[in-house]
């Protein structure tokens, strides 16, 4: 299917884990668009208007029509260009990649980020153990696989990249052993495998800017104790 | 296909499991229904669910399928006759799970907090009925959420108004006054059988709710 640049767009910022799964899903299909850079301190009237429940990015839109939340963005993704699928299509596998992309949403990523950028003792721990928790589960999850998708990545692997890519950064800043090789070995080859991979890695946003943002961030939040 | 193998563990109260009773009977499956006690979960609810640990857990030929949506999703794609509960054209499905989506992360936690009395209800009562009402313009003129068709959305809104009356005796508000056209909503839903089934009335879950903080110390 042909597709002009001005007929599908992707509302973003560089650095976000939630914009680089549409990426993802994106370079899987070889759909071109058009990127446009949002500064959250001052949202574009095009965001407020394309997504004004959230007021978030990333916001996909595709013949004037926006999609927000980046597993709707993805699964709608994969149903408009059916090349390289992300999703099987057997409905139990399905379930079972909707489950554990949702676990990763909803049990890692917010623990994982309250682990590094909380500043009560208390309740960063909680996080931690919650983090740790659920990494678990994915390590069990994942076992010998290659993907979470199995030979090929699929929703729960681009889910992941959250993960595979931005735990290790902030975790390293905070100085926190969370996601290690020792500790999840299976998900530690995962995460290998996965930011190797020849789609993910030429989206995934280069590392020094993005650990230097985050350093930032955290010496503000630590300073202002 | 035999009702033996399709099991649901559920809890009557959960608006989470009544989404899946109403996909059910949408679609004229037959199913066991096995109910669990929270104080103590069946060795069958920790072994098909060992993650959350919580119900609804829909088993299909020994196979577990967990979290609310994501069985009706399942259900609507082994099941693929008609009624569909997701609508064929991609964007429009993609708007269904966008919603929700913002139901799950809205609108179950703002109920909790007015019935338990947890936190600024004053808060708490605004965040609801604004809820209610992003709920209500996205509902506009249309008959249900899913259009001329009860639908995916409808599916997963309408158990949390079984709690309507709870709410609104626990945080004295009037969700007919705030909203009424989501309340004609309501009762357009209750028309249908499988709503109707599927939902308890309001006063037993407003019965159970008053157990429950007495149960918990909740005052």
């Amino acid at each position: 299917m042909a597709t002009n640049q001005e007929e599908v767009q992707l509302l973003g910022v560089v650095g976000s884990p939630f914009v680089c799964r549409v990426q993802i899903a994106l370079k899987l299909k070889g759909v071109e668009y058009k990127f446009l850079e949002e500064n959250l301190a001052n949202k574009s009237d095009l965001l407020l208007k394309y997504n004004p429940v959230h007021k978030k990015v990333p916001v996909f839109v595709h013949n004037e029509k926006p999609i927000a939340e980046s597993l709707v963005i993805v699964e709608y993704i994969d149903q408009t260009w059916n090349n390289n699928p992300i999703l099987p299509s057997d409905p139990y596998q399905r379930a079972l990649a909707r489950f554990w992309s949702k676990f990763i949403d909803d049990k890692v990523v917010g623990a994982a980020s309250k682990s590094v950028f909380t500043v009560d003792e208390k309740e960063r721990e909680k996080n931690v153990q919650e983090t740790l928790e659920g990494l678990q589960f994915l390590e069990n999850e994942i076992k010998e696989k290659k993907f979470f998708g199995g030979e090929e990545i699929g929703l729960a692997d681009i889910a992941g990249s959250f993960v595979a890519f931005w735990i290790p950064i902030v975790q390293e800043i905070a100085g926190l052993q969370l996601f290690t090789s020792e500790k999840f070995p299976n998900l530690y080859k995962w995460s290998q495998e996965f930011i190797n991979h020849p789609v993910v890695k030429e989206v995934l946003p280069p590392r020094e800017p993005l650990f230097t943002f985050f350093k930032a961030r955290y010496e503000t939040l630590t300073a202002s104790k | 296909m035999a009702g033996a193998n399709v099991v649901l563990l559920d809890f009557w109260p959960s608006s989470y499991g009544m989404r899946v009773k109403i996909a059910l009977a949408e679609k004229g499956i037959s199913y066991d229904c096995k109910q669990e006690d929270f104080g103590a979960k069946s060795s069958l609810l920790l072994e098909m669910n060992p993650v959350h640990k919580m119900i609804p857990v829909l088993i299909h030929n020994a196979k577990p399928i967990c979290e609310s949506l994501n069985i009706v999703q399942y259900i609507d794609e082994a099941w693929n006759h008609k009624p569909s509960l997701l609508p064929s054209d991609p964007y429009k499905r993609s708007q269904a799970r966008f919603w929700g989506d913002y139901i799950d992360k809205n609108v179950y936690n703002s109920i909790k907090r007015i019935w338990t009395g947890k936190g600024d209800q004053e808060e708490c009562k605004k965040q609801f009925i604004e809820c209610l009402k992003t709920l209500k313009d996205e509902l506009g003129d249309k008959p249900y959420f899913g259009g001329e068709e009860f639908g995916y959305v409808d599916v997963a809104l309408v158990p949390f108004t079984s709690w309507f009356y709870t709410v609104e005796t626990c945080g004295k508000l009037s969700i007919d006054e705030e909203c009424p056209k989501l309340v004609a909503w309501v009762k357009r839903c209750m028309q249908k059988e499988s709503v109707a089934t599927a939902l308890p009335h309001p006063h037993r879950i407003y019965a159970f709710a008053l157990q429950y903080k007495q149960t918990h110390g909740v005052e």
